[in-house]
């Protein structure tokens, strides 16, 4: 809920007054989800926050790591007679491959619908299929990508479509898991963090269990959080306080939803239709076994091999730093395109175009009107 | 990618749900939970519930629901 | 470079479309105000299309639409609304019994104004080339020496308030649009406020600003009038009038309500001491019933800031464009 509670600011204040009653060294706590980026940059977190408990945003936006070649992959099959699109939102205006020497704007799925592409904007997979049936003559593609919170429901497609037996509907996966990534972070020798704020939602599926190995492994203390801004205080306050007692672990700071456990049946769901493949992050290279494919019985819902299309080389663009801002290494301002070359309206790379991306956060909701 | 909110159960139809929040209601699918019941709160991401909320955690969502709706003068 | 629904969407792209190509071309005093209604001479004149699908939405069709938005254009102006034109733009295959229908709702709201629809025009297009109905309207109004509200007149200290729920048409008529199902509690609020600005004059409300937020959200309707004035305004989110339906719709679909239009609606900047009146009188109407102060002119930088529920503060920003859901 919007953090309405009548003590929502009774209780904000008294967290940020033991946050800033810390006395230890200065610590630095990466949260990885794009809720959470989005959440933090609109409530103006920061701001309250001493100067020795610093949060730093890492890849926690599903549709930022993918990388450019997916875009222009979706794009292409937008462009293919006969195909409709179906998308989440969050990937209608980030960009793909653009030309080094253009001086044009990106293609994105925005303008490809403003060309006269069929592109339609669902809230959920289930729309997409309800779509499928009305209109049989058309072939719906959908565009897969999310985390962990998202790829039950992905899976749940599926197997609906499977089940139904519908002809005119498939897939484009794109879909990630995040332990890989978490360890990759855990061990990055430029980007120093103290702890992890977990992200609530994707840990309501994987349980607290999935974040133990991050804690033995690398002692790196853990916190789940919900998403009010006052949760996510919350969370950080329990990592100061892992922190000071010298005791990591995965505290479960949203009990409510996330279960010892997790959802063993989405999870379930997740292993029967997908399987685990070696995927590229952007900004992160390729991590072992992070990435979620069709499994060969739904080899046939997927749009890459129903619709072989001829895609030129991925070109990231020029400049652009997406990659180190996605890995915490440096805050969006650091990027030399942030804010001139690089804007919502023209975004070079994801992070700024993404409705969770770290940069368009910064960009939306900064402190400075300048 | 985490948006989901809590929202509360008003029909069941096969594998389907009627949820509601705050007025308005959607349908969302329930193949990613088990034994949900009408009345039931469940968190739904991208139209499929995705988890049943705790009695305690409805009971504040429900009182939290309440306040909202008591400080609204229509 | 190609149009975009974005360009139409009123938030910066449109302000750009309307700086780069427009005012470089049409140069002249009264447009160059750009406010929603322009000066020219004693009058106050003002155009605006409706192209929204779908044609009929909860609380409201095209055509109450099309008048009130230019109605309230006019009266934002302290101008006395005279005469309305209207021009349609039909696709072949319309309906003569739904074409009927939105007349029936533009007499009615212009009845009720008491101001006449005294000039139309109709062109039938190929079917295909337009979305059913595409409404056009223009108004002209006569504007008072004694109450002109504008953006100049706005000072440090005055009060911001709002005459009731935002977000209510926006998410009204996302509801309606396919793929995204919600059903419920969500009305839009399209009124000719007409009646409000009355009871403010008429109680005497030195009124310096006024605003009806449209698309774009109260959002883009706060940051014009403070660029426009160079005054910084200071709004608080737990005063921000929002009804429980919008609210629980623009968390499902991961929308902010001040950035969501609004049809019925009015903001107004009084001077400090004249908040609890204004407010007061707002109340007593019934459009006004859920009134409220939501903020402040501050020193300051110009530009419109948000003090948070947690207590802290940010900048808002041009809404990007279209209102896209997402679930992230």
């Amino acid at each position: 809920m919007a953090g309405l509670t009548a003590d929502t600011g009774g209780r904000a204040k008294a967290l940020v007054a033991e946050l800033r009653a810390y006395r230890g060294r200065p610590v630095t706590f990466m949260e990885v989800c794009g809720t959470h980026t989005m959440a933090a940059a609109r409530s103006g977190l920061r701001q309250l926050l001493p100067d020795r408990v610093r949060l730093i945003s890492g890849p926690g936006c599903p549709v930022c790591v993918t990388p450019v070649g997916f875009v222009d992959h979706a794009l292409a099959l937008a462009r293919t007679r006969g195909i409709t699109i179906t998308t989440f939102g969050d990937l209608m205006r980030v960009p793909g491959s653009s030309p080094i020497e253009s001086q044009d704007a990106p293609p994105t799925l925005a303008l490809a619908r403003a060309e006269g592409c069929d592109i339609r904007v669902v809230y959920s997979p289930r729309d997409a299929l309800a779509m499928a049936r009305e209109a049989p003559d058309r072939q719906l593609v959908f565009l897969g990508v999310g985390f962990e919170t998202t790829a039950p429901a992905l899976a749940a497609a599926v197997l609906a479509v499977a089940d139904q037996q519908l002809p005119n509907f498939s897939m484009l996966v794109a879909a990630k898991t995040i332990p890989g990534a978490l360890e990759l972070l855990a061990t990055a020798e430029d980007v120093a963090i103290d702890g992890l704020l977990c992200p609530g939602h994707v840990s309501v599926i994987v349980g607290p269990e999935a974040y133990a190995s991050v804690v033995k492994r690398f002692g790196l203390p853990c916190a789940i959080a919900g998403f009010e801004p006052v949760e996510m205080l919350r969370a950080m306050h329990e990592l100061v306080g892992q922190i000071q007692r010298g005791r990591p672990e995965v505290a479960n700071c949203y009990p409510g939803a996330v279960r010892p456990g997790g959802n063993p049946k989405a999870r379930q769901l997740v292993a029967q239709v997908f399987e685990p493949r070696d995927t590229r992050w952007r900004g992160l290279g390729v991590i072992p076994a992070s990435g979620l494919a069709l499994r060969p019985a739904y080899g046939h819902l997927d749009a890459a091999a129903r619709f072989p299309v001829d895609l030129p080389a991925p070109v990231e663009p020029q400049g652009c730093r997406c990659g180190d801002v996605l890995r915490g290494a440096i805050d969006p301002v650091d990027c030399g395109l942030f804010g001139t070359t690089c804007t919502p309206e023209s975004p070079r790379g994801a992070c700024m175009v993404s409705s969770e991306g770290t940069c368009a956060a910064r960009h939306q909701y900064r402190t400075d009107p300048s | 990618m985490c948006l989901a909110t809590p929202m509360r159960v008003t029909a069941i139809d096969g594998q389907v749900a009627r949820v509601e929040s705050g007025g308005v209601a959607i349908d969302a699918g329930l193949d990613l939970v088990d034994d949900v019941a009408v009345g039931d709160y469940v968190i739904v991401h991208a139209g499929y519930a995705i988890q049943r909320l705790s009695a305690d955690e409805a009971a504040e969502t429900l009182s939290i629901l309440q306040r909202l709706s008591e400080s609204w003068p229509d | 470079m190609t149009i975009t629904l974005a360009h139409g969407a009123g938030g910066r792209l449109s302000q750009q479309l309307v700086q780069d190509h427009f005012l470089p071309r049409l140069r002249n005093p009264a447009l160059e105000e750009l406010t929603d209604a322009a000066s020219v001479g004693d009058l106050a004149v003002t155009t605006d299309g409706y192209v929204v699908s779908p044609r009929f939405f909860p609380g409201g069709d095209l055509g109450q639409l099309a008048v009130c938005g230019t109605l309230n254009d006019l009266v934002m102006s302290g101008a006395v609304p005279i005469a309305l034109t209207v021009g349609l733009i039909l696709e072949e295959g319309l309906s003569l019994a739904e074409l009927d229908q939105l007349v029936d709702s533009m007499a009615a709201v212009a009845r009720d104004a008491g101001v006449p629809i005294a000039a139309g025009d109709t062109k039938v297009v190929p079917r295909g080339s337009a979305d059913g109905a595409f409404i056009t309207t223009a108004g002209v109004g006569r504007l008072s020496a004694d109450f002109h509200p504008r953006p100049n007149r706005v000072r440090a200290g005055d009060a911001v308030l709002v005459s009731g729920s935002l977000g209510d048409h926006g998410m009204a008529v996302m509801a309606c649009r396919e793929g995204l199902p919600l059903e419920g509690e969500l009305r839009s609020d399209v009124a000719y406020v007409g009646g409000l600005v009355d009871a403010l004059r008429a109680a005497g409300v030195e009124v310096h600003a006024l605003r009806d937020p449209t698309r774009g959200g109260a959002a883009q309707s706060l940051i014009e009038i403070a660029a426009a004035a160079g005054v910084r305004v200071v709004i608080a989110e737990d005063s921000l009038p929002i009804r429980p339906a919008v609210r629980s719709a623009c968390e499902l679909l991961g929308l902010d309500p001040l950035y969501v239009a609004n049809e019925g609606k009015l903001i107004c900047f009084v001077p400090a001491d004249q908040a609890d009146l204004a407010l007061s009188t707002l109340r007593g109407s019934a459009l006004g019933a859920a009134a409220a102060t939501i903020g402040r002119v501050e020193p300051g930088r110009p530009g419109l800031e948000l003090a948070t529920t947690l207590g802290a503060r940010r900048s808002v920003r041009m809404p990007q464009g279209e209102l896209l859901p997402r679930i992230c």
